[in-house]
């Protein structure tokens, strides 16, 4: 793996995010989980190193590496706390990638640079209460009054809210009591009109800030909008495609975190006189899990690698969210299993692991969602079939 | 101020540390290098002196052979300005007068003003290249810095002594100083440094070892077998045994 997507820069992140780690997370993962707290002085560091503008640009503020740099980079975070590797991933992928991807150049030069240092946070809303899965469903409603928008309705469990300055969202654009489509804005989080409710309260990820939004007769101005009606939709599903990568590359540090763990303790604890790894029914639970781990590895750094040659990922990047997340359920299942009774408590910590695993399957697009986005790819390729 | 930082490159302390067939040394194809700890709060002291003074050249100077890049493109990743790679592929020396000996050769036309190195490599642990290296090239030295404030043309070092004591020296530029780990928060290299880290002037020399006066001939693991010992005798006698060795072996007093 090294050798096949890895540049001697790749490795000097990984080795920084992992010194990083050590120091600044592992240290404060057990008490951030249990009293849900956002870690904003680890975030502002993070920001200070790069590591909150890995795929952004240098033009604005950026770091400017590719997207292997950062799903190498999400990786490493999440095997120490997924909280923060969610953090930074909805922050970057969903936060700013917008702006930068459909933004006008007015829009990148004011947002992008406060964005990539993390002076300000990002946060994304596509999701409604009844717009989940199906995105098109959008009910939020930005209504044309001159060279104004009157934005009403709302958006649900959305990342970094209660924390970030800047939020990006959808909604369904009308002019003249017509519906045009999907558009998306961008506005500043202290504006007159919205709402941010208290944080949700979570089975995982506990110390990420995940709060519900409502727009009540919100002003903002034509200047707002990133994505023109129509385009806002197509726009957001490919800002989804990219953060599948990022979570896929989440799942795969929570699973490695977790098996590392159980390896260590496989190794330490004893029953009828004999390392438990001895025992095939533990052992080979290790083996099939380090076989996940490399298999989800490999798929989401071959899609990280495609989207930098600039090849299509809607079925790479689908495949690889899909794979990693239902392997990192199971593997933090299987890590939990191997410590038998400890597992079960809080004092060792896959039980957070197994905790912030089960979202994986359900954000930036459930399972479902991702076998229906493999299934029309695979569907098109029928015609070549002899 | 032109500040040079010796850098080197040991196992790291999580690494394992399986010996070659002949014992002589390490099976360097199974360790996991990284930079000497007390080197990199050298580093540190140095950017920061550069930063304070808004002015001023970090040169990174590593003996080793090929792989010791690693850490000089870690140092440079830090914001070291450019580079000297002394590279010893074969025979490398293992005596602190050799090492400092080609260090001196390599520093000597540099006029560097101050030398920072850590207080001693965390593998063979002589703490004495930063010295004689400062004694060859005519400098003031000191060793075990806690802390530094450059005065004109001058020095001031905090210098840990026993027992929780400090001294504070004031010495004359050009000055050798070797640092103390813990004297201050070494940085984390920002993805800008990484990034540039290649674009960096790195410069090798090469060398020819001379004479060393110590060679390793045979690498040992520490024996950790345990012992039982079986006292024998009346239980006056065993008492007796028993709190001699507490006293003098467990040192229980």
């Amino acid at each position: 793996m090294d050798t096949l997507f890895f540049t001697d820069e790749h490795n000097m992140l990984i080795e920084m995010i992992s010194d990083f780690a050590k120091s600044e997370i592992i240290p404060i993962a057990k008490e951030i989980d249990q009293t849900s707290r956002f870690p904003s002085e680890v975030i502002s560091k993070l920001g200070d190193l790069g590591i909150l503008s890995i795929p952004v640009p240098k033009k604005y503020g950026g770091s400017g590496m590719d997207n292997v740099a950062y799903a190498a980079a999400i990786m490493e975070l999440a095997k120490a706390d997924a909280s923060i590797a969610i953090t930074v991933a909805a922050h970057t992928s969903l936060g700013t990638m917008p702006i930068v991807l459909s933004g006008t150049e007015e829009q990148k030069k004011k947002y992008v640079p406060k964005l990539a240092t993390g002076k300000i946070l990002g946060a994304f809303g596509l999701t409604e209460p009844e717009a989940g899965s199906d995105a098109g469903a959008t009910r939020t409603t930005a209504e044309r009054k001159g060279n104004n928008y009157i934005v009403n309705g709302g958006k649900i469990f959305i990342t970094n809210a209660g924390v970030a300055g800047l939020l990006s969202f959808t909604a369904q654009i009308i002019e003249d009591g017509k519906n045009k489509g999907i558009g998306a804005f961008i506005i500043p989080t202290d504006i007159d009109g919205l709402t941010i409710s208290e944080p949700e309260k979570k089975m995982g990820w506990k110390a990420s800030d995940t709060r519900q939004l409502f727009f009540n007769n919100m002003l903002i101005s034509e200047s707002d909008m990133i994505a023109e009606p129509g385009e806002g939709f197509k726009i957001f599903l490919k800002i989804l495609t990219g953060g599948r990568i990022s979570i896929a590359a989440l799942a795969v540090g929570t699973a490695q975190g977790a098996y590392e763990k159980a390896l260590k303790y496989s190794t330490e604890r004893k029953a009828f006189g004999k390392e438990i790894n001895n025992f095939q029914s533990i052992g080979f639970k290790l083996s099939d899990m380090a076989t996940q781990i490399e298999a989800a590895k490999l798929l989401t750094f071959h899609a990280a690698w495609k989207k930098d040659n600039g090849h299509d990922i809607i079925k790479e990047a689908a495949m690889a969210k899909l794979f990693a997340s239902e392997a990192a359920m199971k593997i933090t299942t299987d890590a939990i299993q191997i410590h038998g009774g400890y597992g079960y408590v809080k004092d060792y910590d896959v039980e957070r692991y197994f905790r912030d695993a089960k979202i994986l399957e359900i954000g930036e697009g459930t399972s479902e969602v991702q076998r229906l986005i493999i299934l029309k790819q695979i569907l098109k390729k029928v015609e070549s079939l002899v | 101020m032109k500040i040079a930082v010796l850098v080197k490159q040991v196992p790291g302390s999580e690494s394992p540390l399986p010996l070659v067939s002949s014992q002589d040394w390490l099976d360097e194809s199974q360790v996991a290098y990284i930079m000497n700890e007390s080197d990199n709060y050298g580093l540190e002291e140095a950017l920061q002196i550069r930063e304070k003074n808004n002015d001023g050249e970090v040169v990174v100077v590593s003996l080793g052979p090929d792989r010791t890049q690693k850490v000089i493109r870690e140092a440079l990743a830090k914001g070291a300005d450019r580079a000297i790679h002394i590279q010893t592929n074969e025979n490398y020396p293992t005596d602190p007068l050799a090492a400092a000996s080609l260090f001196a050769d390599a520093l000597k036309g540099e006029d560097f003003d101050i030398i920072f190195s850590g207080l001693q490599s965390d593998d063979l642990g002589y703490g004495q290249t930063g010295v004689i290296l400062g004694e060859l090239l005519g400098m003031s030295t000191a060793t075990l810095a806690m802390a530094t404030e450059i005065l004109d043309n001058k020095i001031k070092v905090k210098r840990e002594l026993e027992a929780g004591y400090f001294q504070w020296v004031t010495m004359s530029l050009p000055a050798s100083i070797s640092v103390q780990s813990g004297c201050n928060t070494p940085r984390y290299p920002s993805l800008k440094g990484i990034m540039g880290a290649k674009k960096k002037e790195l410069n090798v020399v090469t060398p020819s070892v001379g004479d060393q006066n110590q060679s390793i001939k045979k690498i040992y693991a520490p024996n950790t077998a345990k012992e039982t010992v079986m006292i024998k005798g009346s239980v006056d006698q065993v008492v007796e045994k028993l709190v001699t060795i507490f006293r003098n072996e467990i040192k229980i007093t």
